[in-house]
């Protein structure tokens, strides 16, 4: 028997480590690149959904009749159509895929239809005539969490419940409801496939979850529905919950013509989950040294409507709320309430984002309490490898360098005083040199990677010998985040080969890869891909007595005994399941090890404000980030860019307005992002340690960017302003008033 | 629907008489019919009328766009277009849209009324030249009548030497704006005050603008009681994009920060 694979692979160009081109940047660039969006189909029909213009109300008649009576019409649908489970949901279905008695929230499904073309469908779609009898809506929170309308309740006790410090500060923090606001909307095509079974192509972050949902409404068998990965023009958490799939498959099936749907933008805004908006309350106690004695935290999240996510993002902000420190004293309240809001759930940072407000507000009043620096406070508690993480109890396992994020933060070039090519108010001359004041603000914070709470968390990947090197097949599903790049790069290294592409298979082809969501696909598809990768080389090493595998083939001894010609003929293939360390479910105290991997990250915000107007222009966010291993350093800067604009975007502007329920600006109107004129200058350090579980040691990279940029900009604002800043994002009134 | 593009200012009155909605740039149209708030039958573009786009001396033709006025407008009219959207809005959005729009935040109506511009208006009979404060009567509500076109925005024959313009948004660009004002003043003192998106159309500020027209060289008492009648004169009300409080503040500080430009 020989060794397996005796050479490693030499470095292979586009594997890991390099920043390769993306495959599908210059598609992207040239509008060549086909999005869900431009699917279409020969004889497709599209359609349109009938929306509850009330945020509760009791449905008393509807009468499709005006609707079917429209010329070009092909169908209605309501509740009474779904031939299999009424209800749908990630975690709990509990969501109707047609509101057939109670509407619960604005903008909630009633009906559907399916007709030539869009406009005819959009107008059949409002002729559908709804009667309701309008009912009191519960839209406070507050009121919800006394009414016990709960999602999940999360109670975490650690350390001695009476420990104290002399130095105490509390603080009651908000954060509004936020939107991932991708720059696609909602869209997809069903096609019938004439023996009662569908195809599915639409925009979609957890494929086979999506596909599990589809089968059980449909009331048909897992292989008569086959989900097909699209293009995706961005997700930030919004495509996680099914939301026009089962509505486009059962269009499909009754009219038996493939249909088409894309939501327009006011109705992707009531067509996904947000972000939640928090409520929290929280007491630190400290030594005079600074050292954490306790930290107290009740947290309320609205889960809006329908419990999506709920229960996990609550988790992860309850579990999250003592932030990257020590602590042996802990006492943690969640609450994730039921109301007749928009439904909350998945979005980049997943509970993370709002404690890490709150958090680090507190660490910054504590270090003012006790005249300490606010980096030497922070330093003074960090949370690092082998201590126990102060919520849950779990030790932690994997590299933490919490340390070293605080100080290469510290240690970055500020700009020169003056320096800023823009003042706030921006184009409306609103604002001169003389009416600003700068401030600087740190923040850092951690999350969890991967699934958490004991979650069978894991990925399936094939790699075999195609064309004139290798394919990677997975159901992973790739938003623009560069997945197809890391996927390819991983393989190639493993390989030694460097003709690696990546291709997307449906649901009947491969196992899950599961989510694209917390920050997890490098690691665990990645992993996925490094696992069978690996073993395939070695595999063909073996067999053909080889010592290495390069492009043009097998080798011994510097010639090629097996050409890849061969190889590929011989169809070679392997496919791995990977997954992660195993995880617990918590105790009733939240303790136990929950959570796989973390990552911290931490920035340093400037920013400009003209406090009379209450504007205020960022100027720069520095940031340094635990990466574990960079596999493709110019990806990682990308996720750390945009997740800054979407962190600087909590903290000034993004907020979707609701009013007894309804969302006051679901359009880009009134919903600001920040445009390319308020975006920061970054300066990122990425932090590179060996030890984690990922691929060549990598961590996901996608979430820490989007944690403490919120906190970090809102800290400097108040640096400014001498504001309290206790509510993100910042209005001008909240500065100005 | 029937669509059509006539060249001549005639035939485009014609086409207004008949029940034509006139489109412009279609910035404000098309989002109207994206919403389908509207959904009008029958549309007549205005783009190849050249007499609309005509913009001679202080006759400014109603088709002149934002890019156009960006870069040789008055000074006060050129620096509110260079805020207007995004330069795919000024490519197409025309001030003459802008008008007939009548949004209390069109960017371009602060300054009109601060320095008296007339509307004119036309249609198959004939024109009128319509003063902007009866024009205006409402939020996007004006006295234009449904057979009637915009053809011309006239300014007065000399303007001010000084002039500015503020807006404020809560975005550095592509922001509808939650205040906006223009200032001019002349060199002997007379001062004027457009406000925008501080009540349900465009206002003066006139008790202020009497106030500190009479001051040769405002102090800082001067310009302290200016701000604070500037704000007691706006009427401005709480939506979803600021509030009245905020509201009322924001145009005092803004036009003060304007007056002290003028007096620079
Ligand atoms: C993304 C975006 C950003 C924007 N940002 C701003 C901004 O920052 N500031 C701002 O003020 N506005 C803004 N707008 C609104 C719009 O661009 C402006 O109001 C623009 O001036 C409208 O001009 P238009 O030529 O496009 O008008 P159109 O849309 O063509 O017409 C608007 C209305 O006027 C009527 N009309 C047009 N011309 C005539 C005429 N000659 N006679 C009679 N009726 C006529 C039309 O029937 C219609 O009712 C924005 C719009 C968009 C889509």
């Amino acid at each position: 028997m020989t060794a397996p694979s005796r050479v490693r692979p030499a470095r292979v160009a586009g594997g890991v480590g390099d920043s390769t081109l993306r495959p599908d940047g210059i598609p992207k660039l040239e509008g060549s690149f086909e999005y869900a969006q431009d699917l279409w189909q020969e004889g497709a029909l599209w359609g349109a959904t009938t929306r509850s213009p009330h945020a509760h109300a009791r449905i008393v008649a509807v009468d499709v009749s005006p609707a079917l009576s429209i010329g070009g019409v092909h169908a209605v649908l309501t509740a009474d159509d779904v031939p299999g489970s009424p209800t749908f949901g990630l975690e709990h279905s509990d969501q109707p895929v047609l509101a057939s008695d109670v509407i619960n929230y604005w903008g909630e499904p009633v009906a559907l239809v399916a007709a030539e073309d869009r406009d005819t469908a959009r107008r059949a779609a409002a002729a559908v005539k709804v009667r309701y009898e309008i009912l009191e809506p519960l839209t406070d929170p507050g009121e919800a969490d006394t009414r016990d309308e709960a999602f999940r309740r999360i109670r975490i006790r650690r350390g001695d419940q009476e420990a104290s410090g002399p130095v105490v500060v509390e603080g009651y923090y908000e954060t509004a409801m936020q939107d991932q606001a991708p720059l696609g909307t909602e869209a997809g095509l069903a096609v019938p496939d004439g023996q009662g079974g569908v195809d599915l192509f639409a925009t979609s972050q957890f494929l086979h979850v999506d596909h599990e949902q589809v089968v059980a409404s449909l009331g048909l068998s897992a292989d008569q529905v086959r989900a097909h990965p699209t293009g995706i023009g961005g997700a930030f958490g919004s495509r996680e919950d099914v939301n026009l799939h089962i509505h486009l498959c059962m269009l499909a099936l009754r009219t038996g013509q493939p249909v088409k749907m894309v939501y327009d933008r006011s109705e992707s805004f009531t067509g996904h989950v947000h972000r939640h908006p928090a409520r929290m309350w929280y007491r630190h106690e400290a030594n005079r040294d600074g050292t954490l004695a306790r930290v107290e935290a009740r947290i309320l999240l609205d889960g809006g409507a329908y419990a999506s996510t709920t229960p996990a993002v609550l988790a992860n902000a309850s579990y999250f709320a003592v932030g990257p420190y020590k602590c042996d004293s802990v006492a943690v309240d969640g609450v994730g309430t039921r109301t007749n809001n928009p439904p909350c759930g998945a979005m980049r940072g997943f509970g993370a984002v709002q404690v890490c407000f709150a958090y680090e507000t507190q660490m910054d009043r504590l270090a003012d309490a006790l005249s300490m620096d606010p980096i030497e406070l922070r330093r003074k508690n960090a949370l690092t490898t082998g201590d126990h993480f102060a919520t849950t109890g779990q030790i932690i396992e994997t590299p933490l360098p919490t340390v070293e994020v605080l100080e290469s933060l510290a240690a970055m070039p500020l700009p020169a005083d003056s320096e800023s090519d823009l003042l706030p108010g921006g184009s409306g001359l609103t604002t001169e040199a003389r009416h600003v004041m700068r401030g600087i603000g740190y923040a850092i914070g951690i999350k969890n990677l991967g699934f958490s709470e004991g979650f069978d968390d894991y990925s399936q990947a094939r790699v075999r010998l195609a064309g004139s090197g290798a394919v990677v097949e997975t159901a992973a599903i790739e938003v623009g985040q560069g997945l197809v790049t890391v996927l390819a790069q991983i393989a190639r290294t493993a390989l030694g080969i460097s003709d690696v592409t990546v291709e997307h298979v449906d649901t009947s082809r491969i196992d899950s890869a599961g989510s694209t969501s917390a920050s997890r696909q490098t690691q665990v598809s990645g992993g996925a891909v490094l696992k069978a990768a690996t073993t395939l080389r070695d595999r063909i090493l073996h067999h053909h007595d080889g010592d290495d595998l390069t492009d043009q083939g097998v080798l011994r001894n510097g010639d090629v005994i097996v050409t890849m010609g061969e190889l590929v003929a011989d169809d070679w293939q392997e496919t791995a399941t990977f997954r992660h360390p195993p995880t617990t479910a918590p105790d009733e105290y939240g303790q136990g090890k929950l959570h796989a991997d973390f990552a911290v990250a931490g920035h340093r915000a400037v920013v400009d404000v003209d406090p009379e107007l209450g504007l205020v222009r960022v100027i720069r966010v520095d940031t340094a980030q635990d990466v574990g291993k960079a596999l493709n350093p110019e990806a990682v800067l990308g996720q750390i860019e945009g997740g800054i604009m979407q962190g600087v975007g909590l903290a000034v502007m993004e907020e979707l307005v609701v009013e007894e329920g309804i969302i006051r600006n679901p359009n880009f109107t009134d919903y600001l992002l920040p445009t390319i004129l308020d975006a920061p200058d970054v300066e990122a350090l990425l932090i590179e340690e060996d030890g984690s579980w990922g691929p060549f040691g990598a961590k996901g990279v996608g979430e820490p960017p989007t944690i403490s940029s919120t906190a970090a900009v809102a800290a400097a604002i108040r640096a400014a302003t001498g504001k309290a800043i206790e509510r993100v994002p910042v209005r001008p009134q909240d500065i100005a008033l | 629907m029937h669509f059509h593009h006539p060249t001549t200012l005639a035939d485009a009155t014609q086409a207004v008489a008949e029940g034509a909605t006139p489109l412009a740039g279609g910035t404000d149209l098309m989002v109207e019919v994206n919403f389908r708030h509207r959904r009008p039958e029958h549309v007549v573009g205005l783009r190849k009328v050249e007499e609309l786009g005509a913009w001679e001396g202080n006759r400014i033709g109603a088709g002149v766009t934002w890019r156009r006025l960006e870069h040789g407008g008055p000074q006060a009219l050129a620096e509110a277009a260079r805020t207007v959207g995004s330069p795919q809005i000024r490519n197409a959005g025309t001030i003459g849209g802008n008008v007939v729009t009548a949004s209390p935040a069109g960017d371009g109506l602060p300054f009109l009324v601060a320095v008296d511009a007339k509307v004119e208006v036309m249609s198959a009979e004939g024109g009128r030249l319509v003063p902007w404060d009866v024009f205006f009567v409402g939020v996007k509500k004006t006295t234009l009548a449904a057979d009637e076109l915009v053809t011309a925005i006239h300014l007065p024959e000399s303007l001010p030497e000084r002039q500015a313009f503020g807006k404020v948004g809560v975005r550095s660009a592509m922001v509808i704006a939650t205040v906006g004002c223009v200032v001019t003043r002349t060199d002997d003192g007379k001062t004027t005050v457009g406000l925008g998106s501080v009540g349900p159309t465009p206002l003066r500020a006139s008790r202020a603008e009497e106030m500190i027209s009479s001051v040769t060289r405002p102090t800082e008492s001067d310009l302290a009681e200016f701000q604070k009648m500037v704000s007691d004169e706006a009427r401005p009300i709480t939506d979803h994009r600021s509030t009245e409080e905020y509201r009322r503040h924001a145009v005092g500080v803004l036009a003060r920060r304007l007056l002290e430009r003028c007096l620079r």
